[in-house]
């Protein structure tokens, strides 16, 4: 009994990775239906972004982090400003092609510039410190931090969207483009500060992924489909439906693999699917699509 | 004043000629065995299977608006049934790449009814969530090699059918013989599935997808039956990418979950083919074959280097040339060789 | 006339091969409230989406202050200060009232008469619902708000595209009610309207469209009943 409230805690632990992953897809989607297949490989690269000055200057991941985020902020601007301004419109193919162009050249631009080696983000001992529950129940502190930090930024997201005008900005653009241009709104210069962002929330991802398990500039396909899972269960628009998204994928996953460990991923899938036919929009749809 | 008679045409001049053409070409191809290497064999079969499904995805995807990242489910199904009925139940492999075709349209009918509840992108990442479970569970199957997968003994293909004649025929033994019929059977999904596009398009069930494509809701308001015709659409397509995904794992002889399943492999690399040659055409995928096949073929010695560069191709191409080079001359010479728009004809004076 | 604020010269839209206006000469002078009225497919609309940047136009053919916007794109035509109210409302679904109101200022954020406390003032009802999203109101509160998100950007010119489409008369009556307080501030105004009469009370000049042509303009007083019906029917 109290075995399954463990791994019902490891799952939505898990889920607060899973929905870090998901959180920038999450806005991405919301503000400019852009589906980025280039996302996970986006991730990858932060952390070799964290992993860089963390090595050179001697400095702790959390640090290479902050370094990271403004670098990964121009380029998400970059990014958005020079390619994937011109493949938005109607149709779904264009964007997908060229996100899936980039993700090649992600992958293997890495592999050309850090090998196939396997990294990690070290921290010394907090990495494996875990906190006794009482009873044979510990919960890691890093997962623990991984959660909070996902929901600390799913809320400062929120906080930008629903309280600033930036954000009344992202909400309007993201309703009725033909009438934000009429209010004055420069789209295009809207989608690349959120793709910024989205890449500054990337880089915390990439933090927490670095620190957890090893990483390599292959591992980025596997990880957006799980932050696809997350986006599309939550329903569109809705930050706190990715994060419950993430958490529902995390516990399938966990349940799945106390079951039987070989089941882990395809329980994942199979909780998707199974949300996903009975509410076709996600869980927390916007009102309007 | 008498009405005039308009006629519906769909011939064009060029089109006339380039079906002699065509003919002429399948029939040279089906001859080269007397006279080519093994080596050019196996490379054609390569190119004709790439080229079949590119003409199922196009058929999905550019016709009948369905994007599918997760058609590598068929292809994965139709290896793994092959592999279970020749050795399984000692069917015969031509008929086993047929009977695959068919068990895999059976499986699609389920596997739509879950994938249609979505629309768009959504649909996009569903159907390849969908392939990943597909991935995941025959990995789960231990008679059929589990995670690491199994190798088709020679047993299973040394009595195919008319392996003897050829052996007789061209003076060839059991592995090249199995090779030829191989390539013959790749010879016709590549003839056969751009024929079978283009009759689906002349069809009335291709107006239907015409006009979904153009506008759902006013189709429907037509009568058309939306979700019947995509799903025959989506069933049709499995089938022939399960015929497909059999000959495949015939030729290759061995096969794993992860590479029949390939995200890359059978998903990726096709859409890439169909997009560079021209979306929503059926001469594109095949310009998009060829020139995939020329750079595969002197470029993939350079590694990383060589897939940065199809990634800037696929780039390149949906940003300055969205058609593909197909779409491009089309456009420029108003050329159609499988002329599929309806057009109103006068009657000759 | 004073040099007019907003004019077109042979003005041509076109919606791919379909071609919906036919050189359309208009005049609006600084202040003036100018309707257009015209059947159905006439080019009303049309007319507006070419001036606000959403159809693009040769440079010359619109005129703002004398200078050629023709082909500028929405959000630079807002910034020179013409705000439109579109066809149908089309408020932004996942905002509140206010925050619909606030979006009006975020492109043209400059000091002037109209603010949240004067567009209260001006239709007070909408102060009761301002935490309510947009798609729960009426359509007379929708058309209010759609008013009050164009004003927030103090407009030089304020075209209001079919604002009494889908409303009850009362409801119309109530919304031109406000417009002598939207005059008085010195605004242009051109109005395009299928309810002629409500049109012909608060214009100063009328423009009558049909096919993608002017077909009669003049002053509301000046106009007979006769010569406005064979103009907006064409027989």
């Amino acid at each position: 009994m109290l075995d399954w409230l463990g791994t019902i805690i490891q799952g939505a632990l898990l889920g607060g990775l899973y929905a870090l992953f998901a959180a920038g897809l999450s806005l991405i989607f919301g503000v400019m239906r852009l589906v980025n297949l280039a996302h996970g490989d986006l991730i990858v690269l932060a952390a070799f972004a964290i992993l860089s000055p963390a090595t050179w200057f001697g400095f702790d991941p959390f640090l290479g982090a902050l370094f990271a985020m403004p670098v990964m902020f121009a380029a998400g601007f970059a990014l958005q400003h020079v390619l994937l301004n011109r493949t938005l419109g109607r149709d779904l193919l264009p964007p997908l092609m060229v996100t899936f162009g980039l993700s090649i050249i992600i992958q293997n631009g890495l592999l050309e510039a850090f090998t196939a080696d396997s990294r990690r983000l070290r921290l010394g001992a907090i990495e494996t410190a875990s906190i006794e529950l009482g009873g044979n129940l510990a919960i890691g502190v890093m997962p623990l931090l991984t959660l909070g930090s996902a929901i600390a930024v799913i809320l400062l997201l929120n906080l930008l969207f629903y309280r600033t005008a930036l954000g009344r900005a992202f909400r309007a653009t993201s309703d009725d483009l033909e009438i934000a241009q009429l209010m004055g709104i420069d789209h295009h210069r809207i989608y690349s500060i959120a793709m910024g962002i989205a890449m500054v929330v990337a880089t915390v991802a990439a933090l927490y992924l670095g620190i957890r398990a090893n990483f390599d500039p292959t591992i980025g396909p596997a990880r957006l489909i799980y932050a696809f899972e997350a986006v599309i269960i939550g329903g569109l628009g809705s930050l706190w439906g990715t994060l419950a998204g993430g958490i529902i994928i995390g516990l399938a996953q966990t349940v799945g693999a106390k079951i039987n460990p070989e089941w882990q991923i395809l329980a994942g899938h199979i909780a998707f699917l199974v949300v996903v036919v009975s509410r076709p929009r996600g869980l927390f749809p916007r009102s309007v699509d | 004043m008498e009405p005039t008679q308009y006629r519906i045409e769909t011939k064009t001049r060029a089109s006339a000629v380039l079906a002699l053409a065509s003919v002429a070409l399948v029939l040279i191809l089906a001859a080269l065995p007397a006279f080519a290497g093994r080596g050019l064999i196996q490379d054609l079969i390569f190119v004709f299977y790439m080229l079949a499904l590119a003409q199922c995805w196009n058929l999905l995807a550019g016709y009948a608006g369905l994007v599918s990242v997760g058609q590598q489910a068929f292809v994965g199904l139709g290896g793994y049934l092959l592999f279970a009925l020749t050795i399984g139940a000692d069917i015969d492999p031509i008929a086993a790449v047929g009977l695959s075709g068919l068990i895999a349209a059976v499986f699609a009918v389920p596997t739509a009814l879950v994938v249609f509840r979505l629309r768009g992108p959504y649909f996009a990442i569903g159907s390849w969530v969908v392939a990943e479970v597909y991935r995941l569970v025959f990995a789960q199957f231990k008679q059929l090699g589990g995670g690491t997968g199994t190798s088709l003994p020679p047993s299973a293909t040394n009595e195919i059918f008319g392996i003897e004649w050829v052996k007789a025929m061209l003076e060839v033994r059991s592995p090249a013989a199995r090779d030829i019929i191989t390539y013959w059977i790749a010879l016709a999904l590549a003839a056969g599935t751009p024929l079978l596009v283009y009759l689906v398009l002349r069809s009335r069930y291709g107006l239907a997808l015409f006009a979904i494509r153009d506008s759902e809701a006013t189709a429907e308001s037509a009568g058309v039956d939306s979700f019947r015709t995509k799903l025959g659409v989506y069933v049709l397509v499995a089938a022939a990418t399960g015929m497909i995904g059999a000959l495949i794992y015939l030729q290759k002889a061995r096969i794993s979950p992860d590479a029949a399943f390939s995200v890359l492999d059978w998903s990726a690399y096709v859409i890439f083919i169909v997009i560079i040659g021209g979306v929503g055409t059926i001469e594109g995928p095949i310009i998009g074959v060829i020139v995939f096949y020329a750079l595969q073929h002197y470029l993939a010695d350079f590694g990383t280097w060589y897939l940065i560069l199809l990634g800037t191709l696929a780039i390149v191409i949906m940003l300055f040339a969205p058609k593909g080079i197909w779409g491009y001359v089309a456009q420029r010479y108003g050329v159609a060789l499988f002329p599929v728009r309806r057009m109103l004809a006068r009657p000759h004076e | 006339m004073r040099s007019p604020i907003l004019e077109t010269c042979g003005l041509t839209a076109h919606y791919g091969d379909f071609q919906a206006l036919y050189g359309i000469d208009t005049v609006i002078a600084p202040g003036e409230t100018v309707a257009i009225i015209g059947a159905n497919g006439a080019g009303k609309s049309s007319y507006l989406k070419a001036i606000t940047g959403l159809i693009r136009a040769k440079p010359d053919s619109v005129r703002f202050e004398g200078k050629p916007i023709g082909a500028l794109g929405a959000a630079n035509i807002l910034k020179l200060g013409i705000a439109m109210v579109p066809e149908g409302r089309r408020l932004f679904s996942s905002l509140t009232v206010e925050e619909n109101l606030l979006i009006g200022s975020y492109g043209r954020d400059v000091v002037g008469i109209w603010s949240l406390a004067s567009i209260y003032a001006l239709f007070p009802a909408l102060k009761e619902r301002r935490a309510a999203p947009s798609h729960t109101l009426s359509g007379g509160e929708q058309q209010m708000t759609a008013i009050g998100r164009a004003l927030m950007s103090n407009p030089r010119v304020l075209l209001c595209d079919e604002i009494s489409l889908g409303l009850a008369p009362i409801v119309i009556r109530n919304i031109y009610d406000a417009m002598p307080r939207i005059k008085q501030n010195g605004t242009s105004i051109i109005l395009v309207e299928q309810d002629i009469a409500q049109a012909m009370k608060v214009a100063d000049r009328v423009y009558c469209f049909q096919e993608g042509r002017v077909s009669l303009s003049g002053r509301p007083t000046e106009l007979r009943r006769e010569q406005v019906h064979l103009a907006y029917f064409g027989r």
